[in-house]
Protein backbone atom coordinates (compact mmCIF):
# COMPACT_ATOMS: atom_id res chain seq x y z
CA UNK A 1 0.00 0.00 0.00
CA UNK A 2 0.81 3.65 -0.90
CA UNK A 3 0.25 6.67 0.73
CA UNK A 4 1.29 10.01 1.98
CA UNK A 5 2.19 10.32 5.76
CA UNK A 6 0.28 12.04 8.12
CA UNK A 7 2.91 12.46 11.14
CA UNK A 8 2.21 12.64 15.12
CA UNK A 9 3.97 12.65 17.83
CA UNK A 10 4.09 9.88 21.10
CA UNK A 11 1.18 9.06 23.07
CA UNK A 12 -1.58 9.99 20.45
CA UNK A 13 -4.94 9.34 22.71
CA UNK A 14 -8.01 8.53 21.75
CA UNK A 15 -9.65 11.23 22.57
CA UNK A 16 -7.57 13.02 20.12
CA UNK A 17 -8.06 10.91 17.34
CA UNK A 18 -11.92 11.33 17.82
CA UNK A 19 -13.40 13.20 21.02
CA UNK A 20 -15.91 11.43 23.51
CA UNK A 21 -18.92 13.66 21.98
CA UNK A 22 -19.08 12.21 18.72
CA UNK A 23 -19.49 8.54 20.12
CA UNK A 24 -23.22 8.93 19.54
CA UNK A 25 -22.02 8.26 15.90
CA UNK A 26 -21.54 4.53 15.06
CA UNK A 27 -20.54 4.44 11.42
CA UNK A 28 -16.73 4.68 10.12
CA UNK A 29 -18.47 7.56 7.84
CA UNK A 30 -20.10 9.67 10.07
CA UNK A 31 -16.78 9.13 12.58
CA UNK A 32 -14.29 10.11 9.70
CA UNK A 33 -15.83 13.96 9.90
CA UNK A 34 -14.31 14.50 13.20
CA UNK A 35 -11.27 12.20 12.88
CA UNK A 36 -8.36 14.39 14.74
CA UNK A 37 -11.14 17.26 15.31
CA UNK A 38 -8.90 18.64 17.97
CA UNK A 39 -5.65 18.38 17.50
CA UNK A 40 -5.38 18.36 13.58
CA UNK A 41 -8.57 20.33 12.46
CA UNK A 42 -7.45 20.17 8.55
CA UNK A 43 -6.94 16.49 8.80
CA UNK A 44 -10.87 15.54 7.89
CA UNK A 45 -10.62 17.75 4.91
CA UNK A 46 -7.55 16.73 3.40
CA UNK A 47 -6.51 13.07 4.23
CA UNK A 48 -7.13 11.44 0.86
CA UNK A 49 -7.77 7.65 0.49
CA UNK A 50 -4.76 4.99 1.43
CA UNK A 51 -2.90 7.92 3.65
CA UNK A 52 -0.83 6.36 6.37
CA UNK A 53 -0.78 8.14 9.52
CA UNK A 54 2.42 7.50 11.67
CA UNK A 55 2.94 8.11 15.68
CA UNK A 56 5.79 7.85 18.04
CA UNK A 57 4.85 5.85 21.00
CA UNK A 58 2.24 4.69 22.52
CA UNK A 59 0.24 5.61 19.73
CA UNK A 60 -4.03 5.28 20.80
CA UNK A 61 -3.51 5.42 24.42
CA UNK A 62 -6.78 6.27 26.64
CA UNK A 63 -10.18 5.09 26.20
CA UNK A 64 -11.25 1.56 24.84
CA UNK A 65 -13.45 3.17 21.67
CA UNK A 66 -13.49 1.23 19.14
CA UNK A 67 -14.99 4.73 17.32
CA UNK A 68 -11.10 5.45 17.13
CA UNK A 69 -9.92 3.00 14.72
CA UNK A 70 -13.34 3.09 13.13
CA UNK A 71 -13.01 6.98 12.37
CA UNK A 72 -9.31 6.13 10.83
CA UNK A 73 -11.01 3.18 8.67
CA UNK A 74 -13.88 6.10 7.89
CA UNK A 75 -10.87 8.39 6.96
CA UNK A 76 -9.78 5.58 4.24
CA UNK A 77 -6.42 5.34 6.12
CA UNK A 78 -4.69 2.21 4.96
CA UNK A 79 -2.32 1.57 7.78
CA UNK A 80 -0.61 2.77 10.90
CA UNK A 81 2.52 3.02 11.81
CA UNK A 82 4.07 4.01 15.52
CA UNK A 83 6.90 3.32 17.45
CA UNK A 84 4.81 1.33 19.87
CA UNK A 85 1.16 0.85 20.49
CA UNK A 86 -1.56 1.14 23.26
CA UNK A 87 -3.07 -2.13 23.99
CA UNK A 88 -6.64 -1.40 23.24
CA UNK A 89 -6.22 0.63 20.45
CA UNK A 90 -3.83 -2.24 19.26
CA UNK A 91 -6.20 -5.01 19.26
CA UNK A 92 -9.34 -3.19 18.33
CA UNK A 93 -7.34 -1.80 15.39
CA UNK A 94 -6.95 -5.65 13.96
CA UNK A 95 -10.61 -6.10 15.08
CA UNK A 96 -12.14 -3.81 12.98
CA UNK A 97 -9.32 -4.24 9.65
CA UNK A 98 -6.98 -2.07 9.75
CA UNK A 99 -3.15 -3.06 10.10
CA UNK A 100 -1.08 -1.56 12.73
CA UNK A 101 2.58 -1.93 12.52
CA UNK A 102 5.22 -1.50 14.64
CA UNK A 103 8.61 0.40 13.59
CA UNK A 104 11.45 1.91 15.65
CA UNK A 105 12.49 4.56 12.57
CA UNK A 106 9.28 6.60 12.49
CA UNK A 107 11.37 9.82 14.23
CA UNK A 108 12.76 9.79 10.07
CA UNK A 109 9.35 9.91 8.68
CA UNK A 110 7.92 13.69 8.16
CA UNK A 111 4.88 14.57 7.55
CA UNK A 112 3.80 14.27 3.85
CA UNK A 113 6.19 11.71 2.70
CA UNK A 114 5.15 9.27 0.34
CA UNK A 115 5.99 5.72 2.17
CA UNK A 116 4.99 2.43 -0.38
CA UNK A 117 4.28 -0.42 3.02
CA UNK A 118 4.64 -4.27 2.54
CA UNK A 119 2.51 -6.02 5.13
CA UNK A 120 3.72 -9.16 4.56
CA UNK A 121 7.25 -8.10 5.06
CA UNK A 122 6.91 -5.43 7.41
CA UNK A 123 9.12 -3.12 4.79
CA UNK A 124 8.65 0.51 4.48
CA UNK A 125 10.04 2.39 1.89
CA UNK A 126 10.05 6.52 2.03
CA UNK A 127 9.89 7.21 -1.84
CA UNK A 128 10.27 11.22 -0.93
CA UNK A 129 13.79 10.09 1.55
CA UNK A 130 15.11 7.34 -0.76
CA UNK A 131 15.10 5.76 2.72
CA UNK A 132 14.19 2.14 4.04
CA UNK A 133 12.71 1.20 7.50
CA UNK A 134 11.61 -2.48 8.72
CA UNK A 135 8.29 -2.80 10.56
CA UNK A 136 7.69 -5.97 13.00
CA UNK A 137 5.12 -7.78 10.21
CA UNK A 138 1.70 -9.02 11.71
CA UNK A 139 1.93 -12.71 12.06
CA UNK A 140 -0.05 -14.24 9.11
CA UNK A 141 -3.33 -15.02 10.96
CA UNK A 142 -3.19 -11.66 12.42
CA UNK A 143 -2.80 -10.64 8.66
CA UNK A 144 -5.62 -13.10 7.63
CA UNK A 145 -8.38 -10.77 9.99
CA UNK A 146 -7.13 -7.36 8.87
CA UNK A 147 -7.23 -8.53 5.03
CA UNK A 148 -11.08 -10.03 5.91
CA UNK A 149 -11.99 -6.53 6.82
CA UNK A 150 -11.83 -7.33 10.67
CA UNK A 151 -12.36 -10.22 13.12
CA UNK A 152 -16.11 -10.46 12.50
CA UNK A 153 -15.55 -11.07 8.79
CA UNK A 154 -12.93 -13.62 9.71
CA UNK A 155 -14.84 -15.12 11.92
CA UNK A 156 -18.01 -15.75 9.84
CA UNK A 157 -15.91 -17.31 7.17
CA UNK A 158 -14.24 -19.72 9.42
CA UNK A 159 -17.55 -21.24 10.67
CA UNK A 160 -18.84 -21.24 7.11
CA UNK A 161 -15.95 -23.27 6.18
CA UNK A 162 -16.47 -25.55 9.16
CA UNK B 1 3.44 -21.21 41.43
CA UNK B 2 2.42 -18.03 39.83
CA UNK B 3 1.44 -14.26 40.22
CA UNK B 4 -2.45 -13.49 40.90
CA UNK B 5 -3.07 -12.87 36.78
CA UNK B 6 -1.39 -15.95 36.08
CA UNK B 7 -3.27 -18.05 38.54
CA UNK B 8 -6.76 -16.56 37.61
CA UNK B 9 -6.12 -17.10 33.70
CA UNK B 10 -4.79 -20.27 35.00
CA UNK B 11 -8.20 -21.24 36.55
CA UNK B 12 -10.46 -19.00 33.68
CA UNK B 13 -8.73 -20.97 30.85
CA UNK B 14 -8.50 -24.53 32.57
CA UNK B 15 -5.09 -24.73 31.64
CA UNK B 16 -1.78 -23.83 33.83
CA UNK B 17 -0.84 -20.67 32.25
CA UNK B 18 2.35 -18.29 32.81
CA UNK B 19 2.99 -15.01 31.40
CA UNK B 20 3.41 -14.22 27.89
CA UNK B 21 1.06 -17.74 27.08
CA UNK B 22 -1.64 -17.20 24.81
CA UNK B 23 -5.07 -18.79 26.09
CA UNK B 24 -8.68 -18.69 25.34
CA UNK B 25 -10.35 -17.91 29.13
CA UNK B 26 -13.67 -18.15 29.98
CA UNK B 27 -15.42 -14.61 31.25
CA UNK B 28 -17.01 -14.33 34.55
CA UNK B 29 -18.59 -10.88 34.16
CA UNK B 30 -19.07 -8.89 30.85
CA UNK B 31 -19.88 -5.17 30.95
CA UNK B 32 -20.31 -2.49 28.13
CA UNK B 33 -22.15 0.77 28.72
CA UNK B 34 -24.19 3.49 26.87
CA UNK B 35 -21.17 4.17 25.00
CA UNK B 36 -19.62 0.87 23.77
CA UNK B 37 -22.67 -1.01 23.99
CA UNK B 38 -24.22 0.39 20.43
CA UNK B 39 -20.68 -0.79 18.22
CA UNK B 40 -20.83 -3.94 20.52
CA UNK B 41 -24.49 -5.50 19.96
CA UNK B 42 -24.08 -4.18 16.00
CA UNK B 43 -20.78 -6.55 16.05
CA UNK B 44 -23.11 -9.15 17.85
CA UNK B 45 -26.12 -8.87 15.12
CA UNK B 46 -23.34 -9.08 12.41
CA UNK B 47 -22.15 -12.61 13.88
CA UNK B 48 -25.81 -13.97 12.90
CA UNK B 49 -25.57 -15.04 16.88
CA UNK B 50 -29.11 -15.29 17.99
CA UNK B 51 -28.82 -15.24 21.72
CA UNK B 52 -26.24 -14.02 24.42
CA UNK B 53 -24.19 -16.76 25.64
CA UNK B 54 -25.32 -16.05 29.16
CA UNK B 55 -27.57 -13.11 29.98
CA UNK B 56 -26.55 -13.11 33.44
CA UNK B 57 -23.21 -12.54 32.76
CA UNK B 58 -23.67 -9.10 30.95
CA UNK B 59 -24.25 -6.15 33.21
CA UNK B 60 -25.25 -3.10 31.35
CA UNK B 61 -25.05 0.39 32.87
CA UNK B 62 -26.19 3.77 30.97
CA UNK B 63 -23.94 6.04 32.49
CA UNK B 64 -21.37 7.85 29.53
CA UNK B 65 -24.41 10.23 28.00
CA UNK B 66 -26.92 9.81 30.77
CA UNK B 67 -29.73 11.15 30.47
CA UNK B 68 -29.25 11.26 26.83
CA UNK B 69 -28.20 14.93 25.53
CA UNK B 70 -30.05 14.65 22.38
CA UNK B 71 -32.19 12.68 19.80
CA UNK B 72 -29.19 10.89 18.39
CA UNK B 73 -28.20 9.67 21.61
CA UNK B 74 -31.92 8.77 22.92
CA UNK B 75 -32.25 6.75 19.70
CA UNK B 76 -29.29 5.06 20.35
CA UNK B 77 -30.43 4.47 23.97
CA UNK B 78 -33.75 3.22 23.01
CA UNK B 79 -32.51 0.64 20.48
CA UNK B 80 -30.15 -0.64 23.34
CA UNK B 81 -32.90 -1.22 25.72
CA UNK B 82 -34.74 -3.04 23.12
CA UNK B 83 -31.99 -5.62 22.52
CA UNK B 84 -31.35 -6.22 26.85
CA UNK B 85 -35.29 -6.95 26.56
CA UNK B 86 -34.61 -9.04 23.54
CA UNK B 87 -31.95 -10.66 25.31
CA UNK B 88 -33.67 -10.77 28.59
CA UNK B 89 -30.02 -9.13 30.30
CA UNK B 90 -31.54 -9.04 33.81
CA UNK B 91 -28.87 -6.71 35.03
CA UNK B 92 -29.51 -3.20 33.33
CA UNK B 93 -28.96 -0.01 35.12
CA UNK B 94 -30.82 2.65 33.76
CA UNK B 95 -30.02 6.41 33.62
CA UNK B 96 -29.51 7.53 37.20
CA UNK B 97 -28.22 4.51 38.96
CA UNK B 98 -24.65 5.57 38.43
CA UNK B 99 -21.45 5.01 36.57
CA UNK B 100 -20.47 1.55 35.24
CA UNK B 101 -17.55 1.06 37.60
CA UNK B 102 -19.49 1.88 41.22
CA UNK B 103 -22.28 0.14 39.70
CA UNK B 104 -20.56 -3.08 39.16
CA UNK B 105 -18.94 -3.48 42.81
CA UNK B 106 -21.77 -2.17 44.16
CA UNK B 107 -23.92 -5.09 43.08
CA UNK B 108 -21.27 -7.36 43.37
CA UNK B 109 -19.87 -8.15 40.00
CA UNK B 110 -16.22 -7.46 41.04
CA UNK B 111 -15.34 -10.32 42.75
CA UNK B 112 -11.76 -11.77 44.20
CA UNK B 113 -10.41 -13.99 41.92
CA UNK B 114 -12.96 -13.59 38.94
CA UNK B 115 -12.25 -12.86 35.36
CA UNK B 116 -14.12 -9.77 34.93
CA UNK B 117 -13.66 -7.90 31.14
CA UNK B 118 -15.40 -4.21 29.93
CA UNK B 119 -15.89 -2.61 26.94
CA UNK B 120 -14.50 0.57 28.96
CA UNK B 121 -10.81 0.90 29.56
CA UNK B 122 -11.47 2.20 33.17
CA UNK B 123 -12.94 -1.43 33.64
CA UNK B 124 -9.32 -2.24 35.85
CA UNK B 125 -11.13 -0.50 38.70
CA UNK B 126 -12.26 -3.98 40.18
CA UNK B 127 -9.15 -5.10 40.36
CA UNK B 128 -9.48 -3.35 43.82
CA UNK B 129 -11.14 -6.00 44.95
CA UNK B 130 -8.66 -9.14 43.83
CA UNK B 131 -10.41 -9.72 40.02
CA UNK B 132 -8.64 -9.92 36.87
CA UNK B 133 -10.60 -7.21 35.30
CA UNK B 134 -9.56 -4.89 31.97
CA UNK B 135 -10.80 -3.36 29.17
CA UNK B 136 -11.60 -4.31 25.51
CA UNK B 137 -13.27 -2.97 22.14
CA UNK B 138 -16.29 -3.63 21.07
CA UNK B 139 -15.70 -6.13 18.34
CA UNK B 140 -13.80 -8.41 21.20
CA UNK B 141 -17.36 -7.54 23.60
CA UNK B 142 -19.15 -9.10 20.42
CA UNK B 143 -17.30 -12.17 20.57
CA UNK B 144 -17.74 -12.68 24.77
CA UNK B 145 -21.67 -11.63 24.03
CA UNK B 146 -21.26 -14.89 21.60
CA UNK B 147 -19.61 -17.00 23.02
CA UNK B 148 -18.38 -16.41 26.76
CA UNK B 149 -15.01 -16.75 25.70
CA UNK B 150 -12.01 -14.27 24.47
CA UNK B 151 -8.00 -14.77 24.22
CA UNK B 152 -5.65 -13.32 25.74
CA UNK B 153 -2.42 -12.81 26.26
CA UNK B 154 -0.80 -13.13 30.01
CA UNK B 155 0.87 -10.40 31.30
CA UNK B 156 3.72 -10.25 32.86
CA UNK B 157 3.41 -8.16 36.32
CA UNK B 158 4.54 -5.63 38.14
CA UNK B 159 5.30 -5.88 41.79
CA UNK B 160 4.54 -2.14 43.61
CA UNK B 161 4.95 -1.92 47.28
CA UNK B 162 4.01 1.34 48.64
CA UNK B 163 5.64 1.58 52.55
CA UNK B 164 4.96 4.24 54.88
CA UNK B 165 1.58 6.10 55.56
CA UNK B 166 -0.08 9.41 53.79
CA UNK B 167 0.47 12.34 55.41
CA UNK B 168 -2.55 14.45 56.31
CA UNK B 169 -4.04 16.05 53.63
CA UNK B 170 -3.01 13.36 51.05
CA UNK B 171 -5.25 11.06 49.95
CA UNK B 172 -5.37 7.39 47.36
CA UNK B 173 -5.27 10.04 44.73
CA UNK B 174 -2.19 12.06 45.36
CA UNK B 175 -0.54 8.63 45.98
CA UNK B 176 -2.11 7.03 42.59
CA UNK B 177 -1.17 10.30 40.29
CA UNK B 178 2.26 9.77 42.40
CA UNK B 179 2.81 6.50 41.10
CA UNK B 180 1.43 7.30 37.52
CA UNK B 181 4.35 10.16 37.52
CA UNK B 182 6.85 7.56 38.74
CA UNK B 183 5.69 4.81 36.01
CA UNK B 184 5.24 7.44 32.91
CA UNK B 185 1.55 6.75 30.77
CA UNK B 186 2.93 3.70 28.96
CA UNK B 187 5.49 2.56 31.91
CA UNK B 188 3.05 -0.94 32.82
CA UNK B 189 1.79 -1.31 29.21
CA UNK B 190 0.57 -5.17 28.60
CA UNK B 191 1.62 -5.41 32.42
CA UNK B 192 -0.61 -5.99 35.59
CA UNK B 193 0.58 -4.38 38.58
CA UNK B 194 -0.21 -5.92 42.05
CA UNK B 195 -0.20 -3.49 44.62
CA UNK B 196 1.87 -4.21 48.36
CA UNK B 197 2.66 -2.70 51.46
CA UNK B 198 1.08 -1.24 54.58
CA UNK B 199 0.27 1.93 52.81
CA UNK B 200 -1.65 0.18 50.51
CA UNK B 201 -3.56 -1.94 53.04
CA UNK B 202 -4.52 1.31 55.08
CA UNK B 203 -6.29 2.22 51.66
CA UNK B 204 -10.07 2.01 52.26
CA UNK B 205 -11.99 0.00 49.77
CA UNK B 206 -12.73 3.64 47.80
CA UNK B 207 -8.96 4.35 47.68
CA UNK B 208 -8.54 1.08 46.80
CA UNK B 209 -10.31 1.81 44.01
CA UNK B 210 -9.44 5.03 42.91
CA UNK B 211 -5.78 3.56 42.91
CA UNK B 212 -6.58 0.83 40.31
CA UNK B 213 -8.57 2.98 38.45
CA UNK B 214 -6.32 4.54 37.04
CA UNK B 215 -3.75 1.49 36.10
CA UNK B 216 -4.56 1.65 32.85
CA UNK B 217 -3.01 5.89 32.75
CA UNK B 218 0.29 3.76 33.31
CA UNK B 219 -0.20 1.61 30.65
CA UNK B 220 -1.85 -1.19 32.34
CA UNK B 221 -3.76 -4.14 31.40
CA UNK B 222 -5.05 -4.51 34.95
CA UNK B 223 -3.97 -3.07 38.63
CA UNK B 224 -4.87 -5.80 41.92
CA UNK B 225 -4.71 -5.03 45.08
CA UNK B 226 -4.76 -8.81 46.85
CA UNK B 227 -8.11 -8.99 49.22
CA UNK B 228 -7.69 -8.73 52.75
CA UNK B 229 -10.80 -8.37 55.40
CA UNK B 230 -11.88 -4.48 53.97
CA UNK B 231 -12.70 -6.26 50.95
CA UNK B 232 -15.03 -9.47 52.44
CA UNK B 233 -16.35 -6.47 54.47
CA UNK B 234 -17.35 -4.67 52.07
CA UNK B 235 -19.32 -7.29 49.48
CA UNK B 236 -21.03 -9.21 52.53
CA UNK B 237 -23.69 -9.79 51.07
CA UNK B 238 -23.43 -8.27 48.08
CA UNK B 239 -21.69 -10.59 45.89
CA UNK B 240 -23.61 -12.06 43.05
CA UNK B 241 -21.86 -15.01 43.53
CA UNK B 242 -19.58 -17.43 45.69
CA UNK B 243 -15.58 -16.79 44.89
CA UNK B 244 -12.48 -17.87 46.03
CA UNK B 245 -9.63 -15.37 46.57
CA UNK B 246 -6.15 -15.79 44.52
CA UNK B 247 -3.05 -14.60 45.78
CA UNK B 248 0.26 -14.66 44.41
CA UNK B 249 2.50 -17.53 45.18
CA UNK B 250 5.91 -16.94 47.21
CA UNK B 251 7.71 -18.08 44.26
CA UNK B 252 6.04 -15.73 41.89
CA UNK B 253 7.77 -13.81 38.77
CA UNK B 254 7.85 -10.64 38.50
CA UNK B 255 8.76 -8.47 35.37
CA UNK B 256 9.81 -5.83 37.56
CA UNK B 257 9.86 -5.21 41.28
CA UNK B 258 9.37 -1.20 42.33
CA UNK B 259 8.69 0.14 46.06
CA UNK B 260 7.98 3.59 46.82
CA UNK B 261 7.12 4.97 50.30
CA UNK B 262 3.64 7.16 51.27
CA UNK B 263 5.53 9.56 53.53
CA UNK B 264 7.43 11.60 50.52
CA UNK B 265 4.04 12.45 48.44
CA UNK B 266 2.51 15.53 49.01
CA UNK B 267 -0.66 16.50 47.26
CA UNK B 268 -0.31 15.61 43.92
CA UNK B 269 -1.99 17.35 40.51
CA UNK B 270 -1.61 15.80 37.00
CA UNK B 271 -1.32 18.79 34.32
CA UNK B 272 -2.63 19.30 30.85
CA UNK B 273 -2.71 17.69 28.78
CA UNK B 274 -1.13 14.28 30.27
CA UNK B 275 -1.91 12.21 33.34
CA UNK B 276 1.96 11.48 33.62
CA UNK B 277 2.44 15.19 33.99
CA UNK B 278 2.11 15.46 37.62
CA UNK B 279 3.66 18.09 39.55
CA UNK B 280 3.20 18.33 43.52
CA UNK B 281 0.51 21.02 44.62
CA UNK B 282 3.64 23.34 45.53
CA UNK B 283 4.56 24.37 42.10
CA UNK B 284 1.48 24.86 41.03
CA UNK B 285 -0.19 27.16 43.75
CA UNK B 286 -2.46 30.09 42.35
CA UNK B 287 -3.20 28.83 39.01
CA UNK B 288 -6.55 30.53 38.32
CA UNK B 289 -9.35 27.59 38.07
CA UNK B 290 -12.70 28.77 36.03
CA UNK B 291 -14.25 25.20 36.99
CA UNK B 292 -14.39 22.78 39.69
CA UNK B 293 -15.23 19.00 38.75
CA UNK B 294 -16.03 16.44 41.81
CA UNK B 295 -17.06 12.97 40.66
CA UNK B 296 -16.34 10.37 38.33
CA UNK B 297 -15.66 6.79 38.72
CA UNK B 298 -12.30 7.81 39.97
CA UNK B 299 -13.36 9.67 42.93
CA UNK B 300 -16.97 10.35 43.28
CA UNK B 301 -17.50 7.94 46.13
CA UNK B 302 -19.01 8.95 49.64
CA UNK B 303 -15.55 8.80 50.61
CA UNK B 304 -14.50 11.24 48.36
CA UNK B 305 -17.83 13.79 48.65
CA UNK B 306 -17.05 13.55 52.82
CA UNK B 307 -13.73 15.34 52.54
CA UNK B 308 -14.91 17.84 50.36
CA UNK B 309 -17.46 18.80 52.65
CA UNK B 310 -15.37 18.68 55.22
CA UNK B 311 -13.43 21.78 53.67
CA UNK B 312 -16.32 23.57 51.86
CA UNK B 313 -18.56 23.29 54.98
CA UNK B 314 -19.81 27.18 56.09
CA UNK B 315 -17.77 28.46 52.91
CA UNK B 316 -19.07 29.41 49.74
CA UNK B 317 -16.92 28.25 46.24
CA UNK B 318 -15.75 31.12 44.59
CA UNK B 319 -16.08 29.20 41.04
CA UNK B 320 -18.60 27.03 39.65
CA UNK B 321 -18.33 23.63 40.73
CA UNK B 322 -20.00 20.77 39.87
CA UNK B 323 -19.99 17.68 42.06
CA UNK B 324 -21.61 13.98 40.86
CA UNK B 325 -21.89 11.20 42.78
CA UNK B 326 -20.75 8.07 41.48
CA UNK B 327 -24.27 6.51 41.78
CA UNK B 328 -27.47 6.86 43.28
CA UNK B 329 -26.45 4.69 46.27
CA UNK B 330 -23.82 7.40 47.33
CA UNK B 331 -25.83 10.13 46.66
CA UNK B 332 -28.24 9.06 49.12
CA UNK B 333 -25.73 7.82 51.57
CA UNK B 334 -24.24 11.59 50.78
CA UNK B 335 -27.87 13.30 51.47
CA UNK B 336 -28.76 10.97 54.25
CA UNK B 337 -25.81 11.53 56.40
CA UNK B 338 -26.30 15.52 55.55
CA UNK B 339 -22.67 15.41 53.22
CA UNK B 340 -24.88 16.87 50.28
CA UNK B 341 -26.78 19.88 52.13
CA UNK B 342 -22.87 21.14 53.19
CA UNK B 343 -21.98 20.94 49.54
CA UNK B 344 -25.26 22.42 48.32
CA UNK B 345 -24.86 25.25 50.82
CA UNK B 346 -21.57 25.80 49.89
CA UNK B 347 -22.57 26.74 46.63
CA UNK B 348 -21.89 23.46 44.76
CA UNK B 349 -24.05 22.32 41.43
CA UNK B 350 -25.39 18.61 41.39
CA UNK B 351 -26.16 16.53 38.45
CA UNK B 352 -27.55 12.98 37.37
CA UNK B 353 -24.64 10.04 38.95
CA UNK B 354 -23.50 9.26 35.71
CA UNK B 355 -19.96 10.10 34.15
CA UNK B 356 -21.01 14.06 33.68
CA UNK B 357 -18.46 16.10 31.65
CA UNK B 358 -15.44 13.57 31.97
CA UNK B 359 -15.98 12.50 28.55
CA UNK B 360 -16.34 15.43 27.09
CA UNK B 361 -20.23 15.33 26.03
CA UNK B 362 -22.37 16.75 28.64
CA UNK B 363 -22.96 18.66 31.76
CA UNK B 364 -20.41 20.91 32.46
CA UNK B 365 -17.90 20.82 29.33
CA UNK B 366 -15.49 23.54 29.00
CA UNK B 367 -14.89 26.38 27.15
CA UNK B 368 -12.02 27.44 24.94
CA UNK B 369 -8.86 28.09 27.27
CA UNK B 370 -10.86 27.17 30.41
CA UNK B 371 -9.25 25.76 33.21
CA UNK B 372 -10.79 22.58 35.54
CA UNK B 373 -9.61 21.14 38.44
CA UNK B 374 -10.85 17.78 38.40
CA UNK B 375 -11.04 14.53 40.07
CA UNK B 376 -11.71 12.57 37.36
CA UNK B 377 -8.69 10.17 35.37
CA UNK B 378 -7.96 11.84 32.12
CA UNK B 379 -6.52 15.50 30.95
CA UNK B 380 -6.20 14.84 27.37
CA UNK B 381 -6.20 17.51 25.18
CA UNK B 382 -10.05 18.52 23.81
CA UNK B 383 -11.01 15.50 26.45
CA UNK B 384 -13.24 17.89 28.37
CA UNK B 385 -14.29 20.15 25.42
CA UNK B 386 -12.20 21.89 22.28
CA UNK B 387 -9.44 23.84 24.19
CA UNK B 388 -9.70 23.19 27.82
CA UNK B 389 -6.83 22.75 29.95
CA UNK B 390 -7.32 20.29 33.11
CA UNK B 391 -5.52 19.15 35.92
CA UNK B 392 -6.31 16.11 38.02
CA UNK B 393 -6.64 16.41 41.74
CA UNK B 394 -7.99 15.00 44.70
CA UNK B 395 -11.16 16.17 45.87
CA UNK B 396 -9.37 17.71 48.88
CA UNK B 397 -7.68 19.67 46.42
CA UNK B 398 -10.35 20.29 44.24
CA UNK B 399 -12.75 21.29 46.89
CA UNK B 400 -9.90 23.56 48.22
CA UNK B 401 -9.26 25.05 44.65
CA UNK B 402 -13.11 25.61 44.04
CA UNK B 403 -13.32 28.04 47.06
CA UNK B 404 -9.98 29.98 46.06
CA UNK B 405 -10.26 29.85 42.33
CA UNK B 406 -7.23 29.17 42.21
CA UNK B 407 -5.04 25.58 42.56
CA UNK B 408 -4.29 25.58 46.54
CA UNK B 409 -3.12 23.23 48.62
CA UNK B 410 -5.92 22.01 50.67
CA UNK B 411 -3.68 21.16 53.70
CA UNK B 412 -3.28 25.22 54.13
CA UNK B 413 -7.12 25.09 53.82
Amino acid sequence: MKGKAWKFGDDVDTDAIIPGRYLIFNTPEELAKYTFEGVRPEFAKKVHENDIVVGGSNFGCGSSREHAPLALRGSKVSCVIAKSFARIFFRNSINIGIPVLECPDTDRIDDGDELEVDLGTGVIENKTKGETYQATPLPEFVREIVDKGGLVEYSRDLVSKR
Amino acid sequence: MGTISEKIFSRAAGTEAKANDFVLADVDYAMAHDGTSVLAVNAFKEMEVEKVWDPERIVIPFDHIAPANNETAASLQHEIRDWIKEQQIPNFYEVGEGICHQVLPENGFALPGKLVVGADSHSCTYGAFGAFATGVGATDMAEIFATGKLWFRVPESIRMTVEGELGEGVYAKDLTLYLIGKTGIAGATYKAVEFYGPAISRLSVSGRMTLCNMAIEMGAKSGIVPPDGKTFEFLKNREAEPFDPVYADPAAEYAQEVCYDAGDIEPQLACPHQVDNVKPVGELEGTHVDQVFIGTCTNGRLEDLEVAAGILKGKKVAVRTIVIPASRSTLLAAIENGTMQTLLKAGVTLSTPGCGPCLGAHQGVLGEGEVCVSTANRNFRGRMGKGGFIYLASPATAAASALSGEITDPRKV
